[in-house]
């Protein structure tokens, strides 16, 4: 394996005396596709927020990038700046805005208030909006109110916001949560073209759907890392049968 | 190529729409009025729309951090209210000023500074039982610093107040109650005696500008419509260049969900802090363009429930544009002086008997529980079902 882009090591975290994460320790290569499964309450969830700065961990160390910078002393927006994009488990796009101005909003221009209140529209930023579009099929939709869309066009303008803050990671939570068979190809299809150009890490539930991903697959459980490698591999293991089998 | 100002009111009709009613307004209370028309409107009358202009105005700032921002501040008061603090030590101790060397030069002796001073003092002070001049009103002299300190007092209050309850994350319904404790501290503060701005006598005679003595009311009355009819335009400019660009969709995203937006990369606290203090200076403007026109402001004022009175009109407008609050602010606080002033006439019918001062607030309370219950987006809501219509 080469350097590591994320590498968590030995977190742990209490809510009221019960550990929601136990020692865990994971990492992920720059441009690496990665899917983290688990049954519900592993962990899984609580581990993205600690990673983007919502949950600060009672121990453990969480290191960014190749300058080995710690996440943990970082604010939320800091962490996004740095490259660390989100997409959560309930598909949260802004409702009331239109798929162009959500898109806008996430596009990796300069964040601070005063370039903001003096944005202009350009062309530049339109074309990248369009393309961005474009490869989450919304080309059309883009005057459309975003609480409008259907539930899977939510989940893909969530992605295309992702993908638009140029993220070198990008954590997905759930993405195919509620989607047909059909909208969860196209998922599978966007995520892996987004991992082509950087890591991504995926929780997801439904084995096929990590099937064809096909990559690395991380099993939680009770807070750590149960088994670790190729999905054929990890359901092999005895310990994983058990969690998923009922003990 | 069009400039950007002429696409901004391309996509934004209601900016010209607007400014062409209040050129409208202010030229018919023009014509109406006593100092350069044919005098049908009464110059009291052309004060109270000149207030309500004012009031017009802090509804704009409200609907921005509120409406807009979703910071349910209930304190903006406390900074229209310094605002006409500031601009009413100017007004005071410079007519007193006038009024105290007037009356000196008469004597055999010319009087000194120190005399002067001590004159004025008294003058000013002598009701809370004072003749110093406190140091606060060290520039009160200066129309230039006063107007400076205008701006800078309360927007010196809202970025330190913003500052320490936004860095703590402090929001929703707990925030609200920071600012309702904000504004009845202050309030309590200036109540004193010695709080140096005369207690719950507060400032008076505001009407009287200083070095205009000549000029009759019912020509300042007119220039202050004016002045408020400016900063109202101005002001919902402002707030159109703000929400219908990019500043206006994170502002927008921070109210809807702030979590979302930090994840994103904006740094939330920064924003609401911009707003909240934009807002406030917005609202210490029309707080001093009113109190001349309004001629006597006290603690009274900026009470936490005006405050209140505040979002209540921009619920009744339609909060979410800015034209609602534009709305809600005129039509409510109009009725308002209409019942509270005697001019609806009381009903009494048999055994009920209802006296409108009392019953107002009633009715008042009604209407925004109805409008909360029935039509979330106020008054202002029924352009939509126009606009529906129209394009079916
Ligand atoms: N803020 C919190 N306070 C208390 N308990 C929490 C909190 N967040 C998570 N938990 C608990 O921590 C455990 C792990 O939660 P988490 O959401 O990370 O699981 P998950 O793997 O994402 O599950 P799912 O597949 O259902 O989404 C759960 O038992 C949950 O109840
Ligand atoms: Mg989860």
């Amino acid at each position: 394996m080469n350097e590591a882009l994320l590498e968590v090591r030995d977190i742990s975290v209490s809510f009221d005396g019960f550990k929601a994460i136990n020692a865990l320790s994971f990492s992920i290569a720059e441009g690496e596709l990665r899917a983290i499964i688990g049954p519900n309450g592993a962990g899984k969830t609580t581990f993205m927020d600690i990673v983007t700065g919502k949950t600060k961990p009672d121990a453990g160390e969480v290191i960014w990038g190749e300058k080995n910078v710690s996440l943990l002393k970082r604010q939320e927006s800091q962490i996004a700046r740095l490259g660390v994009g989100r997409k959560f488990q309930k598909p949260t796009v802004f409702e009331e805005q239109t798929v162009y101005e959500n898109l806008l909003m996430a596009l990796d221009n300069d964040r601070s208030p005063f370039a903001v209140l003096f944005y202009r529209h350009n062309e530049n930023d339109n074309q990248r909006i369009a393309a961005l579009a474009e490869e989450i099929g919304l080309q059309d939709h883009l005057e459309k109110r975003s609480g409008d869309l259907s539930h899977g066009q939510k989940q893909w303008l969530e992605i295309g916001m992702l993908l638009a803050q140029e993220p070198r990671l990008l954590l997905v939570d759930e993405p195919a949560a509620g989607m047909t068979l059909e909208e969860r190809q196209k998922t599978v299809d966007l995520l892996r073209r987004a991992a082509q150009t950087r890591a991504v890490v995926v929780v997801e539930h439904d084995m096929d759907f990590v099937r064809n991903l096909d990559c690395r697959v991380t099993v939680l459980h009770e807070g750590s890392v149960l088994a670790e490698g190729s999905l054929d591999h990890v359901t092999e293991n005895q310990d994983v049968i058990g969690v998923y089998l009922g003990r | 190529m069009q400039g950007p100002l002429t696409q901004f009111l391309m996509k934004n009709p209601s900016v010209l729409i607007f400014l062409g009613l209040l050129s409208a307004f202010t030229m018919f209370a023009a014509i109406g009025s006593e100092a350069f028309g044919i005098g049908f409107i009464s110059t009291s009358m052309i004060k109270t729309l000149g207030k309500t202009l004012c009031f017009c105005l802090i509804a704009i700032a409200m609907d921005l951090v509120w409406g807009y921002c979703g910071i349910l501040s209930l304190g903006h008061f406390a900074f229209f209210g310094l605002g006409g603090y500031m601009i009413g030590m100017w007004l005071m101790y410079e007519r007193t000023r006038l009024i105290v060397e007037n009356s000196m030069a008469n004597a055999a002796l010319p009087p000194t500074p120190e005399e002067i001073q001590e004159a004025i003092g008294t003058q000013i002070f002598g009701v809370v039982g004072g003749a110093e001049i406190p140091v606060i009103w060290s520039f009160a002299h200066s129309l230039p610093i006063q107007l400076a300190f205008v701006v800078l007092v309360p927007g010196l209050l809202a970025l330190i107040f913003g500052w320490l309850a936004f860095r703590s994350r402090v929001t929703g319904v707990y925030l609200s109650i920071l600012t309702q404790a904000m504004t009845l501290a202050l309030a309590l503060y200036l109540f004193q005696n010695d709080s140096g701005l005369r207690g719950n006598n507060g400032l008076s005679g505001l009407q009287n500008i200083p070095g205009l003595d000549h000029v009759p009311q019912s020509h300042i009355s007119l220039y202050f419509l004016l002045a408020s009819a400016f900063a109202l335009g101005l002001g919902f400019v402002i707030a159109k260049l703000i929400v219908e660009n990019k500043m206006g969709n994170v502002i927008m995203g921070i109210r809807d969900n702030e979590a979302r937006v930090r994840f994103l990369g904006y740094h939330v606290e920064t924003y609401k802090l911009f707003i909240f203090t934009l807002t406030a200076i917005m609202a210490a403007i029309a707080g001093a363009i009113y109190y001349p026109q309004a001629g006597i402001i006290n603690p009274a004022e900026i009470a936490p429930i005006a405050s209140i009175y505040l979002a209540v009109w921009v619920a009744i407008g339609g909060r979410g544009r800015i034209y609602g609050a534009v709305i809600g602010a005129a039509l409510v606080s109009m009725l308002s002086s209409l019942f509270t002033g005697g001019q609806i006439p009381n009903i009494e019918w048999g055994p009920i008997n209802i006296v409108w001062v009392d019953w107002w607030l009633v009715l008042l309370g009604v209407s925004f529980v109805a409008v909360t219950l029935y039509a979330p987006k106020g008054i202002g809501g029924l352009f939509d079902i126009i606009k529906l219509e129209r394009n079916k």
